[in-house]
């Protein structure tokens, strides 16, 4: 396996997902003679993963079972160990299409943070592209480093460990694309317009507050740059449910059973159209939206230079 | 951002876009993202960097308190702007004209009057960049121009697509689509030519209007396979083959394809009017319709070169076809992406067949209530996990200096998606292969109870 390349089988050193239930997951480093704990019980590398394939459902020690998964860089956006706050896949989807990443493409970032945009960049621009991304914080850029050899992918990425806003990206006219989720984005905005090719490109910077995106517009329109555009992306994610809602009394039933065909939830399917009349309910499907769910996550400005 | 334009180039043609009118050529040579001004005649010229008029002593109101709507704000009349128009003056001077004409413009507050100019330069001023085309640029212009061509697919959903379904290079993908092959374009472009997809198609032909408009080198096309999605349960069934069929099978393929190059000719024609862009390079199988149809035409003194090469296009035509069955029937495919105008349960429960384990798949559709309908039956049959139903939200804002805020108008819809991950198939399960019958076994119910408890 690795982030960029789909394989059949696990293997000895590959990071696996494993799956217990809805949002209960975690990734494993699959390794010859280790053990993992689970609610439903221990999994044997050796044994239970190794050779058998992504997908498989994988019986634990107490009988209970999880499946185990080809990591993604979806999945990883999922799981990774949080060193900063991350970017997550509907902000990463919208990044990536508005930015016009494709395989080839070379991308600037900054910063790097916990890798979490890192792996969809680097899988979207293989097996020809390249990341370039710079991390201020030592301890987080050589963690990255190390994600990215385990996850095979350490050829189409280079981490440089210095401030972006101060010495840029280390590189000048090769980028396509230049994105910054830094907490000044407009002190890199100069820097990104030299990373970007001579012949243009694109850029996007994530900024939680509306103050940070004013500055870095200006700072954009200043540097030239054209269709400065802001825009704000968030996901409602609904819940499938089978509804009842019961059928209020109104005195009416006995005397009226001709019925007033009111309910017509599923006449065809059941025989008796009064069925659901006796038990006094209306069933039917619903998505039902979160309890509580993400409000925003950051404005996404992007521009062009051409 | 109207002035937009996509376009390939086309020499000595005349296009029209946004109620101008144009000649392309002079935009040859020139590097994408040039700013061009329409000059009377049709011509197109670089647009220079203009130094803003900027009156030196910007006079401006701080309220409205006295500006009465009269309507005698404008000194200028219809007529007389009309006459400057036919002039050929340049839209500039029309703007500036109209501000000096404008007897309430000095009152106006200081935003009042950018938002003033900026509204008559857009309708005086004829300007038009010419950009490279991109699955951003195409996907924004169907949602704005042709949104039912695409099934009302925004642009951000499209988005979530390729990401929830890991396109990338080197993948085997299955797509299904009735977007005029924006989707087929969008996967494309993220597989960069590498690894295979196969489209499957409903009726005589897939249609691929928007996808010629990527302008995509032909090596893409090498390893993009389609199959009619009428042979999918014969070939789950394992009944299919190219052979016998054959003669049946080529009369009306050939018909059905004639059919389907013209809804593809209509389409496109659609597309040109629509987009106001020039078509793309006739797909070459164009040329071989209409060979055909000569063919047909002249059956009395068939010519044996014709017959000979009518022979040879069909026998390409079925190779194609076995390949493309071939790589559906290994049933390892990496992904699957739907975004069409069928109902999704039938095409979910056949296709994910032929995806491989531990793979990721997507469903598009308009409305929400056919995707909670899939879901139950996906739970139903098993072999899928981490289903999920959601729909994406896009605000866009005006980011000003002091006038910062949402953008007045929003999209009231982009469509729902349905994304999960493909796992193995219980033992006994696969082999009967009718994903139809309901599964009522003790495993899917435990799943499902693993599932819903948090």
């Amino acid at each position: 396996m690795s982030f960029v390349e789909y394989g059949d089988t696990i293997k000895d050193g590959d990071t696996a997902i494993v799956f217990l239930g809805h949002e209960s997951m975690f990734p494993v480093k699959v390794q010859h003679g280790t053990v993992t704990q689970t609610k439903y019980g221990v999994i044997r590398h050796s044994t239970d993963l190794i050779g058998k394939k992504y997908g498989s459902k994988v019986t634990c020690s107490k009988g209970g079972w999880v499946f185990i998964l080809h990591p993604t860089p979806e999945l990883w956006t999922m799981n990774l160990p949080h060193r900063t706050q991350i970017l997550y896949s509907t902000d990463i989807s919208i990044i990536t299409m508005m930015l016009e990443l494709k395989p080839g493409s070379i991308v600037c970032e900054s910063g790097t943070g916990s890798g979490s945009l890192s792996h969809a960049l680097i899988r979207t621009v293989a097996p020809t592209g390249h990341l370039y991304t710079v991390e201020f914080h030592q301890q987080r850029a050589e963690k990255a480093r190390q994600e990215f050899r385990e996850h095979g992918v350490e050829h189409l990425v280079t981490v440089t460990n210095q401030d972006v806003c101060k010495n840029g990206f280390g590189v000048s006219n090769v980028a396509d694309a230049v994105f910054l989720d830094i907490p000044s984005p407009w002190e890199a905005i100069g820097h990104a317009k030299s990373a970007l090719k001579a012949e243009g490109g694109r850029i996007c910077s994530f900024s939680p507050c509306i103050e940070q995106v004013q500055r870095t517009c200006l700072a954009m329109e200043e540097y030239g740059f054209t269709e400065i555009n802001t825009l704000e992306i968030l996901l409602r994610v609904y819940n499938v449910r089978t509804i009842s809602l019961q059928i209020p009394d109104l005195g009416k039933a006995a005397e009226d059973n001709s019925s007033s065909g009111f309910d017509s939830s599923k006449p065809s399917h059941q025989g008796s159209p009064c069925a659901n009349l006796q038990q006094g309910t209306v069933q039917f499907k619903s998505g039902v939206p979160l309890r509580e769910v993400v409000g925003h996550t950051g404005y996404l400005t992007f521009a062009t230079k051409s | 951002e109207c002035f937009k334009c996509y376009s390939l180039f086309c020499s000595f043609r005349k296009i029209i876009f946004e109620k101008q009118w144009f000649y392309l050529d002079n935009a040859i040579g020139h590097i994408y993202g040039t700013t061009f001004e329409v000059t009377s005649g049709g011509n197109l010229q670089p647009k220079q960097e203009v130094e803003e008029a900027t009156t030196e002593t910007k006079e401006a109101g701080t309220d409205n308190r006295n500006i009465v709507d009269d309507g005698k704000s404008q000194k200028l009349t219809h007529d007389d702007i009309k006459a400057l128009k036919d002039k050929g003056i340049k839209g500039q001077e029309i703007v500036q004209q109209l501000i000096e004409n404008s007897t309430t413009f000095r009152d106006k507050t200081e935003f009042a009057q950018d938002k003033y100019i900026k509204k008559k330069k857009k309708k005086y001023e004829a300007i038009i960049t010419i950009v490279k085309p991109s699955t951003r640029i195409l996907s924004t212009m169907y949602y704005a121009r042709e949104p039912g061509k695409i099934n009302h697919l925004r642009y951000d959903t499209l988005a979530q697509m390729l990401t929830l379904g890991n396109v990338h290079a080197g993948t085997k993908m299955i797509v299904m689509e009735t977007c005029a092959g924006l989707v087929l374009g969008a996967v494309m472009e993220r597989m960069g030519g590498y690894g295979s997809i196969i489209q499957l198609y409903p009726g005589g032909g897939p249609v691929r209007a928007a996808t010629s408009c990527f302008g995509f080198p032909k090596a893409f096309f090498e390893h993009l396979h389609e199959f009619p999605l009428s042979k999918v349960q014969s070939l789950l069934c394992g009944a299919w083959s190219a052979e016998p069929e054959e003669t049946p099978l080529l009369g009306e393929e050939s018909n059905g394809l004639g059919e389907e190059k013209q809804q593809e000719a209509e389409e496109e024609a659609a597309a040109e009017t629509a987009m106001e862009s020039s078509p793309a390079e006739e797909p070459d199988t164009v040329e071989e319709v209409s060979e055909e149809v000569e063919c047909k035409e002249n059956k009395e003194k068939e010519n044996k070169e014709n017959v000979r090469e009518k022979q040879m296009k069909q026998w390409e035509r079925r190779k194609k076809l076995k390949e493309a069955a071939a790589l559906l029937r290994e049933k390892n495919a990496d992904g699957l992406i739907v975004a069409s105008k069928f109902h999704p349960t039938p095409l979910l429960l056949s296709l994910l067949e032929f995806v491989a384990p531990s793979r990721p798949f997507v469903v598009y559709c308009q409305y929400k209530e056919p995707l909670l309908d899939c879901y139950t039956r996906l739970r139903e049959r098993g072999g899928v996990i981490n289903l999920k139903l959601s729909e994406s939200w896009l605000r866009n804002y005006q980011v000003l200096p002091d006038r910062s805020h949402p953008k007045l108008t929003m999209s009231g819809g982009g469509g729902y998606l349905l994304s999960g991950i493909t796992v193995l198939l219980e033992q006994g399960r696969a082999e009967g292969s009718t994903p139809e019958a309901p599964k009522l076994e003790e495993p899917s119910s435990k799943r499902c109870k693993l599932e819903e408890l948090p």
